[in-house]
């Protein structure tokens, strides 16, 4: 696989090796003595952090990445300990030290945690105790390890807030962390871990419980602080978007192990271990292309780690595992150019053959030509208008009204049959209110949805209730967001599957569960699992469970919110797949929303866009992601990680992350106080606008969508081509 | 938060206005008024029977040939405005006065509890959640279970039977048989000390057994939250960061012990003080309520009721003052 | 086409994820667990904890006494014998001069030539056998199998007394009327809690479902009857109940009473769990199952939540006992000649009879073995309560 350079980076074209190791592990083994036995969390990883560079590790949840960082620290929570294995720190005031001989909570680990090296995690506003002020906090952190008088403390706590991009420091110092955003709360926690200005930041998913616009200016951040201090960065993540914007170094873990070394370039051109040529593989990225490319998902999932194959770990999923060998022996690490290195028999073993066998292309017979999208035929399935969903919060214990919240405004929306309409947006903006209230989960406050039925006429689902309104409750399905919690489990797969059927009287006895079966079978569960709870099912079969069940009253317009946020990316590849497959067999048309534009770029015919209960923008996907009309659509566009090293975004303007109060949303354009073209002479703070046609079947609201010109997906990867 | 102190008052009042009507109906809630019981109880004792007059008087008294709302009046607009609880006809005397006697030694012992149940618990709750599963925490845990389980009386008996079997003397009471009647002097006040700690102890059992185990739970939930792994990551010591971080948050219960134990002792220990023959209102409430002393009774009940409510709004300023998340939220 | 994941796409990668290899939830040896039911489950992780296990078979048997308390007592509870004023506890002897001859030794009087009180020795020359499965006083299990069989006793009932711990100021036998109190102070708890639950659900539902203002309501209720102070609440209502009442009124105002109390606890429990549960996921699909209402809340929504429910019962118990016990302990509950833990103990007011006869401090042994046992079994049965927890 050869990847044409479309771009260089200064820091890149040095030889990785020139930079000295900063963090050294060599097979570090960190167990979980439980009482279901031992938990081999990580279970030999080695691995170099270089000074001044930043070390993505990457890798699907459960293997072994959070441990393996807070292993470096001793921060393993019994009864997890490291059994094996160093950790070289190598700027130790005294010189080199091996942080797994220190006493565990000793003086000397003390030192060289939040001094010497920082640490972000995953949960930014779990991360900071609820009791004391931000403020206090930060100084507090200051204080610790470096000596200067609680006054300087609060002066350099609010130069770090000012640093990390936190406007009105001064205010927010005395704030409480549940008064802030999360993406503040985060900002928060990495002046925090910058405070004594540290050779080394570990920052473990410290975008993912964030939005993407959000998650851009976290990156961005990060990124220019390193430039500022040179310092080094372990920064772990499950998103390879993330991992090509910001990484230099890459190592991939699996199972508790590191499977593959490589600078960012080399990891992204020639991915070398099958694992990392999966992960790839299963990618919806966002792409000017007119093809629907299936993706190749990984089969199975990563097994528990006390289910831990012998011989190579991934050969249970590995298509390129060799009988006899992989199975048996844990392949060594084979070398590459510059200091490349993976561990997979396929380079080392005799029969190996050198390289890794490429699978079949992965195109399917019935890929969908996506030329045509947009202009699927025939009256609409669904229509909604002005739809307003309202909520009056209370608050305290008095219950008074403290004020409403429209978390959907007089929404619009057209379905045809066939076709699947995208909607994005970040949380909080009202997609799965929208959702709900379509599928009358929850009761819109006013407006029509407007159902057609098999005769063509068209039925108000918002006036229904009783027993007419169930009757619709088997032609619109729901497929829930959680593979957890939404299933029953009391309940046998055949008692959850089937319940539509029984409730409905559609069948029952011995049909009934010949229907179970063969819908089981659609969605690839073997129907002898039909008498198993669902606690004996992975993520990924419980959301095929999910599927099933909203299948299986063969409905018209299936409302999937957020099917594969839930899941890892092999496994939601997986699900997309099988989504589209069924869309095909059974000619289903879906409402697929989702915050992931990737996702919805992939499977999407139509998108609409929705910021703080309104639909902002929406057209056909080509149209949307390549030309949008709404500078929100294109913040948004401009803040999705990018899985291509040579494609990083120049970002001059990001969006502010900040969303105004939900109750006190602001006049005009909803979108004002955080866009980079707002412009009062056009009305922007104080004129509403309407969405209005600007092209054809591609509608917007905003201003000035006449006169400006977006320019929708800069970023375009060339695919390696499959030879 | 002066908004929400004011709106906690506010709601006061008709809280406090239900409890007197509930009040008022317990009182009721005998067969016959006041003036029949009182009439069979002096003929019982064979004092004779009420003049005519003391008749009439208690009738106007109490209002007791007018309809039950305009008594329910009389009674409560006597306690508001006059402080006039009634008489009680089992001591023959009028109940402010009963109360008055009894009501501060009462109040020492519940804030001496309440300090005895906070010095035992906090120690041993944070201990039982930092050692999780030691042998110390296994003996406290049990410890806390038999606390919980062991009525209070039950031990009050047990002590006392042990004190008179094997030292000879009594445990109850409050004070010597010499200091009973001698007028306060540091001596009479040393002697209260030393027998004060008994019922201080024995009250204090279930207490401080619950107390343990909520701060336990509280603890060892706050103990996994990310925010102390956190703190660790930036180089705290442990010890300290404990203490700042989750012990201040498992705390919560501790405040809400104020408001049940105040009101508690007034009344709900009345058996144990019985045991203990201890002159607080407890025993007051039970002498009343078997001789359907009802006047008395309702004020022992309004009091409490009233102390409750006031414990409770304590307990939620104190937990408002030291929780931020509740202070800011209104 | 009916096999979704078309065998020709994607290749050999785009397999569903039923391949091969260990998947955790798909080995054989898990079938069990993966057919295990909700009982099962609680059942399995209940059995992990062995104190509540072993707990839980001292409630059983508890119960057990409760019910066959007339079989299993020697003497009927009225049974009294004035000459034996607090003699104190037996010890069973299985030989007599050197053959096996279970038996228990009489007393003999002494009496203090100051005070004149009688004190009693066991004389180790009278021999009063005893055995198993004797014929004694006729009675009633359950109150209509009569039988006259005991488990124990005497073995004949003329030849003397047995009094295994002790006799109380009436001489009547300790150990049976402990056994006979089981009855009243275990139903007491049985009853009184089954009230509280009946209101606490049927009132903690109707707020939980209904919600809006029908729940601030009942909310404002509990909200007053938690501000008043239970016990004294508890007696003076009880201080009502007219002396004349006979004693199954008084049991049945006793309960009543308790329950009235008592039923908030559980109201809240319910109200809370019904929030939680209705916010699952899984409800929500039932209803665009469309499944009707009813069916929501009882297949769907009920199961959830019965085993929370029954662990609460379970700590509740205790609660509901230990109110009983002190409530007829001060004479505001039950009276002889009913017979519970709190009516025994009555006779132990009088510190002097303590010191004389402390076994009569024996009930409240009986009393704190149950609470304890109770309250570990209740909180393993919490514990067990949510085994989808992890
Ligand atoms: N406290 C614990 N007890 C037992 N197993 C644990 C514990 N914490 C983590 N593990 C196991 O360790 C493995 C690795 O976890 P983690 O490092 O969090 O993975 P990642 O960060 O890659 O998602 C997981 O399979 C998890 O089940
Ligand atoms: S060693 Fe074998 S099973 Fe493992 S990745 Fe390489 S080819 Fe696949
Ligand atoms: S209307 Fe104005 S503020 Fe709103 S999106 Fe358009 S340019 Fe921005
Ligand atoms: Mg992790």
């Amino acid at each position: 696989m050869q990847h044409p350079l479309t771009a260089t980076d200064e820091r890149t074209a040095e030889p990785p090796a020139a930079a000295a190791p900063l963090l050294e592990i060599d097979s570090l083994h960190t167990r979980f003595d439980t009482a279901d036995g031992e938990v081999r969390a990580v279970d030999g990883v080695s691995l170099t952090v270089r000074a001044g560079r930043t070390l993505c590790v990457v890798g699907e949840s459960g293997c072994g990445k959070s441990i393996m960082a807070r292993s470096v620290l001793q921060l393993v929570e019994p009864p997890g300990k490291i059994v094996s294995g160093s950790i070289r720190w190598n700027h130790g005031e005294s010189g080199p030290v091996d942080t797994t001989a220190l006493e565990p909570d000793g003086e000397q680990i003390r030192r060289i945690r939040g001094n010497e090296i920082g640490m972000v995690f995953q949960e930014p506003m779990a991360s900071l105790s609820p009791m004391y002020t931000i403020g206090a906090q930060l100084t507090e952190a200051i204080l610790l390890h470096r000596d200067v008088t609680p006054d300087e403390a609060r002066q350099i706590g609010i130069d770090l807030l000012t640093q990390v991009g936190i406007p009105q420091p001064e205010g927010r110092f005395d704030a409480y962390p549940f008064q802030l955003s999360g993406g503040m709360c985060q900002r928060v926690m990495i002046a925090i871990a910058l405070s004594c200005d540290p050779a080394l930041l570990i920052a473990d998913e410290p975008t993912t419980a964030l939005d993407v616009t959000t998650q851009a200016r976290i990156l961005d951040l990060l990124k220019d602080l390193q430039r500022h201090n040179g310092m080094a960065m372990m920064f772990i993540t499950h998103d390879l978007g993330v991992v090509a914007e910001i990484a230099d170094d890459v190592t991939v873990m699996y199972l508790g192990q590191a499977v593959e070394h490589g600078t960012v370039e080399q990891i992204f051109t020639t991915p070398k271990h099958p694992y990392t040529q999966a992960l790839l593989g299963s990618l919806p990225t966002l792409e000017d292309t007119t093809h629907r490319r299936p993706l190749t998902a990984i089969r199975g999932m990563v097994p528990h780690p006390q289910n831990r194959p012998t011989g190579c770990p991934f050969w249970t999923r590995c298509d390129a595992a060799i009988g006899g060998v992989c199975d048996v022996e844990e392949p060594p690490e084979s070398p590459f150019d510059n200091g490349h290195r993976a561990a997979c028999h396929r380079y080392s073993h005799p029969d190996g053959g050198g390289s890794v066998p490429l699978p079949a292309p992965a195109v399917r017979g019935h890929a969908t030509d996506r030329s045509g999208r947009g202009q699927a035929e025939g009256a609409p399935v669904l229509e909604v208008r002005n739809l307003t969903k309202q909520y009056t919060v209370s608050g305290g214990m008095f219950r008074r009204n403290k004020g409403t919240v429209h978390a959907v405004s007089d929404v619009s929306l057209t379905i045809r049959p066939g076709e699947t309409l995208g909607l994005v947006g970040e949380s909080g903006c009202g997609k799965t209110t929208l959702g709900r209230s379509i599928a009358r989960l929850v009761d819109a406050s006013s407006g029509e949805v407007l159902f057609r039925d098999r005769d063509g006429t068209q039925v108000d689902l918002a006036a229904l209730r009783g027993a007419a309104l169930r009757r619709y409750r088997t032609r619109v399905r729901v497929i829930f967001q959680d593979p957890f919690s939404s299933l029953n489990p009391r309940m046998t797969v055949e008692q959850i599957v089937g319940e539509p059927l029984r409730a409905n009287g559609m069948a029952r006895g011995s049909t009934l569960t010949d229907q179970v079966a063969e819908m089981l079978r659609k969605v690839g569960i073997q129907p002898e699992y039909m008498s198993r709870y669902p606690h004996a099912f992975s993520g990924g079969q419980r959301q095929r469970l999910n599927i099933a069940r909203a299948l299986i009253t063969e409905p018209e317009l299936v409302i999937a919110d957020e099917p594969v946020s839930a899941l890892d990316v092999s496994v939601r590849a997986q699900i997309l797949n099988l989504l589209s497959d069924l869309q095909d067999e059974l000619g289903l048309t879906y409402l697929f929303i989702s915050h992931d534009l990737s996702v919805v770029e992939h499977v999407s015919d139509r998108v609409a866009v929705m910021y703080m209960g309104r639909i902002i923008e929406e057209g056909p996907a080509d149209a949307l992601f390549g030309a949008p009309q709404h500078p929100y659509t294109q913040a948004l566009l401009d803040a999705v990680p990018i899985p291509d090293p040579f494609a990083r975004p120049e970002r001059s303007s990001t969006v502010p992350d900040e969303l105004p109060d939900p109750m006190n949303p602001p006049a005009g354009c909803s979108f004002h106080t955080r866009c980079t073209f707002a412009d009062s002479d056009h009305g922007c703070s104080t004129t509403l606008p309407a969405l209005t046609r600007v092209d054809e079947d591609h509608d917007a609201a905003c201003h000035r969508s006449s006169d400006l010109t977006l320019q929708g997906i800069t970023r375009t990867r060339e695919i390696p081509e499959a030879s | 938060m002066l908004r929400y102190i004011t709106r906690r008052l506010l709601i006061l009042i008709p809280t406090l206005a239900a409890i007197s009507v509930v009040t008022f109906i317990v009182i009721q809630l005998p067969p016959g008024d006041y003036l029949t019981t009182r009439i069979a109880q002096l003929s019982a004792q064979g004092d004779g029977s009420l003049s005519a007059q003391e008749l009439e008087r208690l009738t106007q008294r109490y209002g007791l040939d007018q309809p039950v709302y305009v008594q329910y009046w009389t009674w409560i607009s006597n306690i508001l405005f006059h402080g006039d609880f009634g008489d009680s006809f089992v001591y023959g005397r009028p109940v402010g006065a009963l109360l008055a006697e009894r009501l501060p030694l009462t109040i020492l012992l519940s804030v001496l509890t309440l300090l005895f149940i906070w010095a035992v618990s906090f120690p041993i709750g944070v201990y039982s959640a930092m050692r999780q599963y030691s042998v110390g925490d296994y003996t406290f845990t049990f410890f806390g279970y038999l606390g919980l389980a062991v009525p209070n009386f039950l031990i009050a008996l047990v002590l006392m039977w042990v004190s008179l079997q094997y030292f000879g003397t009594s445990v109850g009471g409050l004070f010597s048989p010499e200091y009973r009647d001698a007028p306060w002097s540091m001596p009479k006040f040393g002697d209260l000390l030393a027998h004060l700690w008994i019922p201080v102890v024995i009250w204090g059992t279930a207490g401080t057994a619950a107390n343990i185990r909520v701060l336990r739970a509280n603890l060892l939930d706050e103990l996994r939250k990310p925010y102390v792994t956190a703190a660790r990551a930036r180089g705290m010591k442990r010890g300290l960061l404990t203490i700042k971080y989750p012990v201040r948050v498992a705390m919560n219960p501790f405040f809400s012990t104020i408001g049940w134990i105040l009101p508690g002792l007034i009344a709900a220990d009345a058996i144990t003080s019985q045991v203990l023959n201890l002159n607080t209102t407890g025993p007051l409430l039970l002498d009343a309520l078997l001789a359907q002393d009802m006047y008395l009774a309702g004020s022992v009940l309004l009091i409490s009721a009233l102390l409750v409510v006031i414990g409770t709004l304590i307990s939620d300023l104190a937990l408002a003052w030291l929780d931020p998340r509740v202070r800011l939220r209104y | 086409m009916t096999n979704a994941p078309n065998p020709d796409a994607g290749g050999a990668l785009a397999k569903p994820d039923l391949g091969p290899g260990p998947e955790p939830t798909e080995s054989t040896g898990q079938d069990r667990l993966a057919l295990a039911s909700q009982s099962q489950l609680v059942w399995w992780s209940f059995k992990k904890h062995r104190l509540a296990l072993v707990c839980g078979v001292i409630t059983i048997a508890i119960y057990a006494i409760a019910i066959l308390a007339p079989f299993l007592a020697p003497y009927p509870s009225g049974h009294h014998n004035n000459e034996y004023t607090y003699a104190p506890p037996q010890s069973v002897h299985l030989l007599h001069e050197g053959t096996f001859r279970p038996h228990v030794n009489g007393y003999s009087f002494e009496q203090d030539p100051d005070t004149l009180a009688l004190t009693f020795e066991v004389d180790p020359e009278i021999v009063i056998p005893i055995g198993l499965f004797v014929e004694g006083p006729e009675y009633e299990i359950l109150g209509f199998i009569p039988w006259d069989r005991h488990l124990i006793g005497p073995t004949d009932y003329d030849a003397g007394p047995m009094y295994l711990l002790g006799a109380d100021a009436n001489g009547r036998d300790l150990l049976s009327r402990i056994m006979h109190g089981t009855t009243i102070s275990m139903s007491v708890g049985l009853v009184g809690v089954l009230l509280s639950l009946f209101l606490g659900v049927v009132l903690g539902g109707l707020s939980g479902y209904l919600g809006g203002k029908v729940d601030t309501a009942i909310q404002r209720l509990i909200e007053f009857i938690i501000a008043i102070p239970t016990i004294p609440l508890w007696m003076a209502l009880f201080a009502a109940v007219p002396a004349s009442w006979s004693p199954v009124q008084r049991y049945l105002a006793l309960t009543v009473v308790i329950s009235l109390v008592g039923w908030v606890g559980m109201a809240r429990e319910v109200r809370g769990k019904f929030f939680a549960v209705r916010n699952e996921e899984y409800v929500s699909a039932a209803i665009a199952d469309g499944a009707s209402q009813g069916r929501v809340m009882f297949r769907h929504m009920l199961p959830s939540f019965t085993s929370h429910i029954i662990a609460n019962l379970s700590l509740s118990i205790p609660t509901i006992i230990l109110a009983e016990t002190a409530l007829s302990f001060i004479g505001l509950g039950l009276q002889s000649p009913t017979v519970s833990w709190g009516v025994l103990l009555q006779e132990a007011q009088n510190i002097r009879a303590v010191s004389t006869a402390p076994w009569i401090l024996l009930p409240g042994v009986a009393v704190v073995i149950t609470v304890l046992a109770m309250n570990f079994f209740g909180d393993g049965l919490r514990d067990a309560a949510d085994p989808y927890k992890n």
